[in-house]
C-alpha cells in the first residue's frame, strides 16, 4: 500500500494531513459517482446486448426494430421535438432580447414570469392545456376540428414546459455585448437590420445551439406530458414507461432508454465542445452594451412580452384556477374541496410531505456533496492525477442523460438481487440520490464558475503560512461562495421538488412524490386534485425561491463592505 | 552548502520544458532576482521552490535538509504573488494575523500578542492604522503591502515574490520596489524575485539569474550582467544593445566597414570577433575631432524621450548596419541633433569588449 501511494500526491512522506484527507474525500467521491452514476448507466448499457442468457446479442435491438409501431414512435419523438425547438428557440429568443436589448419597464418582473415554469412539474402545462382547450375546454373552439390530445397538445405543452430553460440561456448570452461593435457599426452607419444580422446573432450564435440543443434533449425525453395530453400518439418516453412500468420488461427498456440517450448525449457533447470555444468570445477590454430608448423598438417588445406572459400565467393560472373549481364545467363554485377531499383526506397529502422530505434532503446532501467536490477539483491537488479528468468528466456527464434513462439504469442495478445496495431500492434515499446525480452537472458548472472567479493561489498562501486548505475552505472559499452556494441549494429543492422522470421508476407506495402523485391522480381522471396538487407545489417552489432572493439581498447588504469597492 | 540548493531540476508540461537541468545556490540573506521572458521557467522555479509545482527530477535543499519531496505546507517560505491573493471576506488585520496562530512557536502568543504583531507587521510595510479595512477597500500598491505584511507576519526563513509589482502602476511600483529592497535589507531574509522587468532586476537584486527556455543562461551582480554578458540573448534582454561584427586586424584591432577600431581586449588574428556596444557608450566628438575608434556618422533618425535622446547613426560605407547611441540631455547640453546630419562619434575602445562565442 506504502509503495502504491507514495508517488501520489496527497499520500506518502512530505504529506500534510489535511493533503492526505483530501485525496481520500477525492477517491470517495469518485467511488459514489462511480456506483451512483457510471454503474448503473453501464449495466444499462449492459443489458440491451445481453440476452436472457448472459450472452452477447443484439437480439433484442432486433426485437425492437420488428415491433410494429415503434418505427411510429421513434419518428414521432424526432418530429416533435424538431417541431418544440423551432417554435421555442425563436419565441425565447426575443423575449431574452427583450429583457437585456431594450429599454422596458419591469424587466425583472417580465423575467420571473418567464421563468415560472420551472416552478412546476412540466405535467402542469399538460393539465392546463386540457382545461383550456381539451374536450370541455374554456377556449376549444380556437382549435377548430383539431384535438389537443395528440401532437398539438404535447407541442404546446412541451413548448411551455422547455421555455424557461431556454430562456436562461438566452439571458446569459445576451447579457455581455460589447459597445464599441454597435458604435462601429453605427459609425459605418449600419441599418438596423443589419446590426442585428451581423453583430447581435453571431455573438449569441452559440447561445443559440446550447438552447436549442437543451430544448431539443427536453421534448425528446420529457414523458409526464404526452402521457398526459399525448393521448394514443406514440413516442418513445411513454413506451420506456409503458415497458418497463407496464409490462416489467427492463431488457426492452433498456434498449429504448439507450435509444433516448443516444441523441441527448450526442446534443450534450456538442453543446459542451462548443461552450469551451466561446470563453475567448468576450475580451476583457470590452465595453457592456447598454440599450438606450427606442420606441419603434421598445414598443413592439413590450407588446410581445405582455402577450407571452399572459400565455405563462394564463397556464399557472388556470392550474390553480382548476384546483379551486368545485366540478369542472358544471359548477364553478370556488372551494378547497380538491385539497380537502381529493388530497388530505384521499392520503394523497402524504406524497406532498414525501417530496418535501425529499427536495430537503436532497439539498441537504446534494449542497455539500456537488460544492466539495468542485472545490477539491479546483483548488486541490491531492489524489491520484488520473482520476482528476474522470470525476470531471463524471460530473459533466449528468447534464446528457435523461432522468427516464438514469430512472431505469437505477432500476437495473439496485434492483438486482445479487447488488449488496439492493435495500437501498424503493427507499427515499435512492430517490434522493437520483435527485442529486440527475440534476448534479449544473450545480457543477456553478460552483466551479463560483470557485474560478476567486484568486487562484490563496491556496498557495494559506500553505505557506502553514495554515490548513480546510480552515481556508471554511473560512474564505466559502463564504466567497456563498451566493453560489446559496443557488445550487435552490435549484436542487425545486428540480426535486418538480421532477418525475427518474422518480416514477423508483417511488414504492410510501415513498410517492407529489409530482408523480400528479400523474397517478391525472390517470385516474382525478384532474381537480392533481391541479391542487400541482398548485401546492408551485406555491412552495415559489416560497422557496423567495426566501432565496431575500437571504442573498440580506447577504449582500451584510456583505457590501468587501463586496462592493467603495474607496 | 549554500542557504537554498537547488541541484540538477528538471519539470516537463507534456512535451514542453520548462525547466532543464537547473543548478542554482542561494546565499542566506542574499536578494536574488530571477529575469527573463515570459516561458523561461523563472516562475516554474520559484512555484517548484515553494513546492506548489512538482519538479521531475532533481532536488531542492533548503538549510541543508531535502525539501524536493515535501508539501507547500511543510517547507519554511513567505510567498507574495502578483494578484495580491488577499482574502477579500477577512480585514487587513485578520488577513496579517491569518498564519499566526498556526506555528507552534506562535501558539502561546495569545490575542493581545497577535494584535501587537500585526500593528508592528503594518508599520514595517507603511501601513499603520488600516486594520480595520477591508483589502477591496485599499488600492493595489496598499494590497501589495498587505499581501507582504502578511508573508512576513510569521517571519518565515524564505521570502518569495512571484512579479509582486507587475499588477501596479508606473509609479507606485518604482515606490514600492525601494520599499520592499530597504525592508529586505532591514530583515535580513533570503528573498528570490521573479520578474520580467530588466530594469526592476538590475534595481533591487544582489544578483541576477537570467533565464531562457528553462536554463539559466548567466548568474551575476546587476553590473556584471549589465556590462559583461555572458551571451547574445543576455546582452539583448538586458538593456538595448549595437552588435558589431567583424574580423580581428592585427591582436588588437577589429575591421567593421571600412573602419578600424581598437578593441578593449586581444583578439586572435584573421578571426571574425562580434562586440556588443551599448548605446550610452557612443561619445559624441567635436567634428575635427581625430581622437582614437572615432569616424563620421549620418543621423538617420533622432528621438527625443525627456531624459535623453536615442539616435540612429548610419556610419560611412557600413550603411546596412546602423548604429543606435542614447545621449542624455545633460550630455548634448542642448546641442542640436538633426536628421540627415553628419556627425562625428566614437567607441571609446574600453567598450569595445569581444563577446564570448555561441556554444
Amino acid at each position: 500500500m506504502t509503495r502504491l501511494t507514495r508517488s501520489i500526491p496527497g499520500f506518502g512522506e512530505g504529506r500534510t494531513t489535511s493533503e492526505r484527507v483530501s485525496a481520500w474525500l477525492l477517491i470517495g467521491a469518485a467511488l459514489l459517482l462511480c456506483m451512483f452514476l457510471i454503474l448503473p448507466l453501464g449495466v444499462l448499457l449492459m443489458g440491451s446486448v445481453f440476452d436472457e442468457a448472459g450472452d452477447f446479442s443484439l437480439v433484442r435491438f432486433v426485437e425492437f426494430a420488428s415491433t410494429p409501431g415503434m418505427g411510429t414512435a421513434v419518428w414521432n419523438t424526432i418530429w416533435v421535438a424538431w417541431v418544440v425547438t423551432a417554435i421555442t428557440v425563436p419565441l425565447a429568443f426575443f423575449y431574452a432580447y427583450a429583457i437585456q436589448r431594450a429599454c422596458l419597464p419591469l424587466r425583472g418582473v417580465w423575467r420571473i414570469v418567464g421563468l415560472s415554469a420551472l416552478l412546476g412539474p412540466s405535467l402542469v402545462g399538460a393539465i392546463s392545456f386540457i382545461q383550456w382547450f381539451g374536450t370541455q375546454g374554456v377556449l376549444k373552439s380556437w382549435l377548430g376540428e383539431l384535438s389537443v390530445y395528440g401532437p398539438i397538445g404535447i407541442i404546446i405543452s412541451t413548448v411551455y414546459a422547455s421555455f424557461p430553460h431556454a430562456l436562461m440561456i438566452l439571458v446569459v448570452a445576451l447579457a455581455t455585448a460589447d459597445a464599441r461593435l454597435f458604435e462601429a457599426a453605427e459609425a459605418l452607419s449600419a441599418s438596423r437590420w443589419r446590426k442585428f444580422v451581423t453583430v447581435t446573432l453571431p455573438s449569441v450564435r452559440y447561445g443559440l445551439i446550447s438552447a436549442a440543443l437543451v430544448v431539443f434533449s427536453c421534448s425528446v425525453s420529457e414523458f409526464g406530458i404526452p402521457k398526459v395530453i399525448g393521448g394514443n400518439f406514440p413516442v418513445l418516453a411513454v413506451e420506456v414507461y409503458v415497458q418497463v412500468v407496464g409490462m416489467h420488461n427492463f431488457g426492452r427498456g433498456a434498449v429504448v432508454a439507450l435509444l433516448l440517450l443516444l441523441p441527448v448525449l450526442v446534443a450534450f457533447i456538442v453543446d459542451w465542445r462548443i461552450q469551451r470555444k466561446q470563453q475567448a468570445s468576450l475580451t476583457a477590454r470590452a465595453v457592456p452594451y447598454v440599450p438606450r430608448p427606442d420606441w419603434r423598438r421598445d414598443v413592439p417588445l413590450l407588446a410581445y412580452c405582455a402577450l407571452v406572459s399572459v400565455a405563462m400565467l394564463g397556464v399557472l393560472g388556470m392550474a390553480a384556477y382548476t384546483s379551486l373549481v368545485k366540478f369542472w364545467p358544471y359548477n364553478l363554485e370556488l372551494s378547497f374541496d380538491h385539497y380537502r377531499y381529493g388530497l388530505a383526506e384521499a392520503g394523497v397529502l402524504d406524497a406532498y410531505l414525501n417530496s418535501l422530505k425529499m427536495a430537503g434532503l436532497t439539498t441537504l446532501v446534494g449542497t455539500p456533496f456537488i460544492f466539495l467536490v468542485a472545490y477539491l477539483l479546483e483548488k486541490n491537488r491531492s489524489g491520484p492525477a488520473w482520476l482528476r479528468p474522470l470525476v470531471q468528466g463524471a460530473a459533466a456527464l449528468p447534464m446528457g442523460v435523461p432522468g427516464l434513462v438514469l430512472g431505469i439504469g437505477y432500476i437495473l442495478f439496485f434492483n438486482h438481487p445479487s447488488n449488496p445496495l439492493n435495500s437501498l431500492y424503493h427507499t427515499l434515499a435512492i430517490m434522493v440520490i437520483a435527485n442529486v446525480v440527475h440534476y448534479y452537472t449544473s450545480c457543477h458548472l456553478t460552483a466551479l464558475t463560483a470557485l474560478k472567479s476567486i484568486d487562484r493561489e490563496f491556496e498557495a498562501v494559506s500553505a505557506s503560512l502553514k495554515v490548513s486548505q480546510f480552515v481556508t475552505l471554511w473560512r474564505v472559499t466559502l463564504p466567497v461562495c456563498l451566493p453560489a452556494v446559496l443557488e445550487i441549494a435552490r435549484y436542487l429543492f425545486i428540480n426535486a421538488m418538480t421532477t418525475v422522470s427518474a422518480l416514477v421508476f423508483l417511488y414504492s407506495p410510501g415513498t410517492l412524490p407529489a409530482s408523480v402523485s400528479i400523474l397517478n391522480l391525472d390517470e385516474a381522471g382525478e384532474l381537480g386534485p392533481a391541479a391542487a396538487m400541482a398548485t401546492l407545489i408551485v406555491m412552495t417552489c415559489a416560497t422557496v425561491s423567495l426566501l432565496y432572493s431575500l437571504l442573498t439581498h440580506f447577504l449582500f447588504r451584510r456583505q457590501q463592505a468587501w463586496r462592493n469597492p467603495t474607496r | 552548502m549554500a542557504h537554498l540548493e537547488i541541484r540538477n531540476l528538471s519539470k516537463y508540461f507534456g512535451t514542453f520544458v520548462a525547466l532543464d537541468r537547473v543548478d542554482l545556490a542561494v546565499e542566506r540573506g542574499e536578494f536574488l532576482v530571477l529575469l527573463g521572458p515570459s516561458g523561461c521557467g523563472k516562475t516554474t522555479l520559484l512555484r517548484a521552490i515553494a513546492g506548489l509545482e512538482r519538479q521531475d527530477a532533481g532536488q531542492i535543499f533548503h538549510g541543508g535538509e531535502d525539501i524536493s519531496k515535501r508539501s507547500p505546507a511543510l517547507r519554511d517560505y513567505g510567498i507574495v504573488f502578483q494578484s495580491y491573493a488577499l482574502f477579500p471576506n477577512l480585514t487587513v488585520a485578520e488577513n496579517v494575523a491569518y498564519g499566526l496562530k498556526s506555528r507552534k512557536a506562535d501558539r502561546g502568543i495569545g490575542r493581545e500578542g497577535v494584535r501587537q504583531r500585526v500593528g508592528e507587521m503594518l508599520a514595517l510595510v507603511g501601513l499603520p492604522g488600516i486594520e480595520h479595512k477591508y483589502p477591496t477597500q485599499l488600492s493595489g500598491g496598499q494590497q501589495q503591502r498587505v499581501a507582504l505584511a502578511r508573508a512576513l507576519a510569521t517571519a518565515p526563513d524564505l521570502l518569495l515574490l512571484d512579479e509582486p509589482l507587475s499588477a501596479l502602476d508606473a509609479i507606485e511600483r518604482v515606490r514600492l520596489r525601494s520599499e520592499i529592497r530597504s525592508l529586505q535589507s532591514q530583515l535580513g531574509v533570503t528573498t528570490i524575485m521573479v520578474t520580467h522587468d530588466q530594469e526592476e532586476a538590475l534595481a533591487m537584486a544582489d544578483r541576477i539569474v537570467v533565464m531562457k527556455s528553462g536554463r539559466i543562461q548567466q548568474v551575476g551582480g546587476p553590473q556584471d550582467i549589465y556590462r559583461a554578458p555572458a551571451n547574445d540573448f543576455v546582452a539583448d534582454f538586458i538593456g538595448r544593445g549595437n552588435l558589431i561584427e567583424g574580423p580581428a586586424v592585427g591582436d588588437r584591432h577589429v575591421r567593421f566597414g571600412d573602419l578600424t577600431l581598437r578593441a578593449a581586449e586581444p583578439l586572435s588574428p584573421g578571426q571574425t570577433h562580434r562586440f556588443y556596444v551599448r548605446p550610452e557608450d557612443i561619445c559624441l566628438h567635436e567634428t575635427l575631432d581625430q581622437c582614437e575608434n572615432s569616424f563620421y556618422a549620418h543621423v538617420l533618425k533622432h528621438e527625443f524621450l525627456g531624459a535623453y535622446s536615442l539616435v540612429t547613426f548610419s556610419a560611412r560605407n557600413v550603411a546596412h548596419q546602423p548604429l543606435v547611441a542614447q545621449f542624455s540631455s545633460n550630455y548634448l547640453a542642448g546641442r542640436p541633433i538633426k536628421a540627415g546630419a553628419t556627425l562625428r562619434i566614437g567607441i571609446p575602445p574600453e567598450h569595445l569588449r569581444p563577446m564570448p562565442e555561441p556554444v
